[in-house]
């Protein structure tokens, strides 16, 4: 769906593609999972995947880690193909729930995929104090909270300090306070040149870090760009009277084609830029001004007409 | 590089299995049952015995000179089940706790966490066999000591050979529980199935063998039926009505043979799944 040009345009230079997935497409019996799949992850990009429950999101993550082998299509990760020994090395991942060892300690499991993939004991340490579990690092992972595994999850995805993190549902469980911080991590990770790969319901969170976004709907991507590409233009919403002629006065201003009325709102098709331009204009031509606020659809709202039309299609399919 | 990263993968394994309290138990009880079964009763029912022969004879099997034979008893059948569970939890649970998945992606290669799995298993195998001809060699001491008997030790080479047989044996009936959790990615209907198989499956066909002569010929090429032939044929005695399974059904050399086979077969049905199948 996007290729190396977009890209490119899209954030500002050529940076090295590090997730390069071509028609992925994975079918159980008759049952089509992913469909066709074609995205691009960047060096130093944080990537959100969005989708409802079922809609193929960790398949698709599985089959970028190699635990699933695609039915058609290819992968490209980090070079070589997905699930490729040389790949691994190179990528940091927690798919679905973080799995690990109950009986083990926070430490001891890290320390195990430590010395299986060859990494030194102080970086264990260091992974457990980004992720703020060092004090409680000595308990078995049995007893952790939610949101402690969770963070082990996370240290454990680190723990390659890896050029690539592939991240289920990262913040599944977290309070508030750890919300913040897992946020501030993986925007950290992206700033700093790791490309990161995240799936996640929350919407306020993918539009809060992410850098670009691909939706995906019934096992195909619907819809891919940045977050300020899906939310499209901004506008600005006018509550003045008498509405006719603040309505009047704002085409002339701004041109008709810009403008339009919704119940007791003007809306403006224009940036925050415009906004004091707008409210001079209406108060010189003697228009009482109640409210002028700039606007922007929320990533949820895209999401959530997205998926209207996604389930409109789903209705002409099985009609067809 | 290839040996380096496999050595690695090793070292974490044993590291899990060092840490996991399931493994002590099982190691723990099968060295009770094997003590138990091996020495303890047969000492009682030769203190017990009717007549002098038949204490004579009990004793004879308890002496230092037969370890080779008597410290085999238990392992083609009960010692076998408990080795399937061993087996059955080691890598059944991995797809229970789902680090089946963690593991494949931390490290390079399928096959390389598999063989790193099972050659971990049969380290601690092998240090069970070990520790398991030391209790046998005190309690024989103990027993021939209490009995002024003959303290004859035995033969390094039977000794040697019975130990390498005995942990033949289990690698096979470990990896038979390794093969069935990696078949049903899990724990409980491994070991439910695996248990069945070698303790009620391969009886019955033993049981049902002098009436049904194609049995007879089928229950030749059964791993424990062959276990137990090898262990007879290294000294071990037992009776079919005893339940350990031991019996010179085949020759010694057909038995070996039959155990590798059955080694092999496991090792790679399992290492194949391993590879070819997703994980979720």
């Amino acid at each position: 769906m996007t290729t190396s040009a977009d890209l490119n345009a899209a954030t500002g230079g050529p940076r090295e593609v590090v997730v390069q997935t071509h028609n992925l497409t994975k079918r159980y019996g008759s049952i089509l999972v992913v469909s066709g799949v074609s995205l691009s992850v960047q060096r130093g990009e944080v990537y959100g995947f969005l989708g409802p429950n079922g809609a193929g999101k960790t398949t698709t993550l599985r089959m970028l880690l190699g635990l699933v082998r695609p039915t058609a299509g290819s992968a490209v990760v980090l070079g070589y193909t997905a699930g490729s020994p040389a790949g691994l090395a190179r990528i940091g991942s927690m798919v679905e729930t973080p799995a690990l060892y109950p009986y083990l300690s926070g430490r001891d499991n890290l320390l195990v995929l430590a010395k299986q993939a060859g990494i030194p004991r102080p970086r264990v340490a260091a992974v457990l104090d980004t992720v703020g579990l060092a004090e409680r690092s000595g308990d078995r992972f049995a007893g952790y909270s939610l949101g402690m595994k969770q963070r082990l999850g996370v240290a454990a995805a680190l723990l390659k300090d890896p050029d690539l993190l592939i991240l289920d549902e990262p913040t599944n469980g977290l309070d508030p306070l750890g919300l913040a911080d897992m946020r501030a991590l993986i925007r950290r990770l992206g700033d700093a040149g790791k490309a990161v790969l995240l799936s996640s319901h929350q919407l306020g969170e993918v539009q809060a870090i992410c850098d670009r976004v691909g939706v995906i709907f019934r096992g195909r991507l619907v819809k891919e760009g940045t977050v300020r590409e899906l939310r499209g233009a901004t506008r600005l919403v006018i509550r003045a009277t008498p509405l006719p002629r603040a309505e009047a006065c704002l085409a002339e201003l701004m041109g008709r084609s810009r403008v339009s009325v919704h119940e007791d709102e003007v809306h403006v098709d224009a940036g925050a830029d415009a906004a004091a331009r707008v409210s001079r204009e209406l108060v010189n031509a003697g228009i009482d001004l109640w409210e002028l606020r700039h606007d922007e659809r929320s990533l949820e709202e895209v999401f959530l007409a997205l998926s209207a039309d996604d389930q409109q299609h789903a209705r002409e399919d099985h009609a067809a | 590089m290839r040996a380096k990263t496999m050595l690695r993968s090793y070292g974490g394994e044993l590291f899990k299995l060092r840490k996991r309290p399931a493994v002590w138990v099982v190691l723990g009880v099968w060295l009770v049952l094997m003590l138990v079964f091996t020495y303890v009763f047969p000492y009682l029912g030769y203190r017990s015995a009717k007549t002098p022969a038949l204490g004579r004879g009990l004793l004879g099997e308890l002496l230092p000179a037969n370890i080779p034979g008597q410290g085999l008893t238990g392992y083609p059948v009960w010692g076998g089940a408990l080795i399937v569970v061993l087996g059955a939890l080691a890598l059944g649970s991995e797809y229970g706790w789902g680090t089946m998945k963690t593991m494949l992606t931390n490290r390079p290669g399928r096959l390389t966490v598999f063989t790193a799995q099972v050659a971990a298993l049969f380290t601690v195998l092998a240090a069970l066999v070990i520790v398991a001809f030391a209790c046998n060699g005190l309690a024989s001491f103990l027993i021939t000591n209490s009995a002024h008997a003959n303290l004859a030790a035995p033969s390094l080479g039977a000794l040697v050979r019975s130990m390498l047989a005995g942990w033949l044996i289990l690698c096979m009936w470990c990896l038979f529980g390794v093969t069935l959790a990696v078949l049903l990615r899990g724990t409980a209907m491994s070991i439910g199935l695996g248990l069945v198989w070698v303790l009620a499956v391969e009886n019955l066909i033993r049981a049902t063998a002098s009436l049904v002569p194609a049995l007879g010929t089928f229950q030749k090429g059964l791993p424990g039926v062959n276990a137990g032939s090898l262990v007879a044929a290294l000294g071990g005695k037992g009776a079919a009505s005893s339940g350990t399974g031991i019996a010179p059904i085949v020759g010694g050399t057909q038995a070996l043979l039959v155990v590798i086979f059955y080694f092999g077969l496991f090792g790679m049905v399992g290492a194949l799944i391993v590879r070819r199948r997703d994980v979720q």
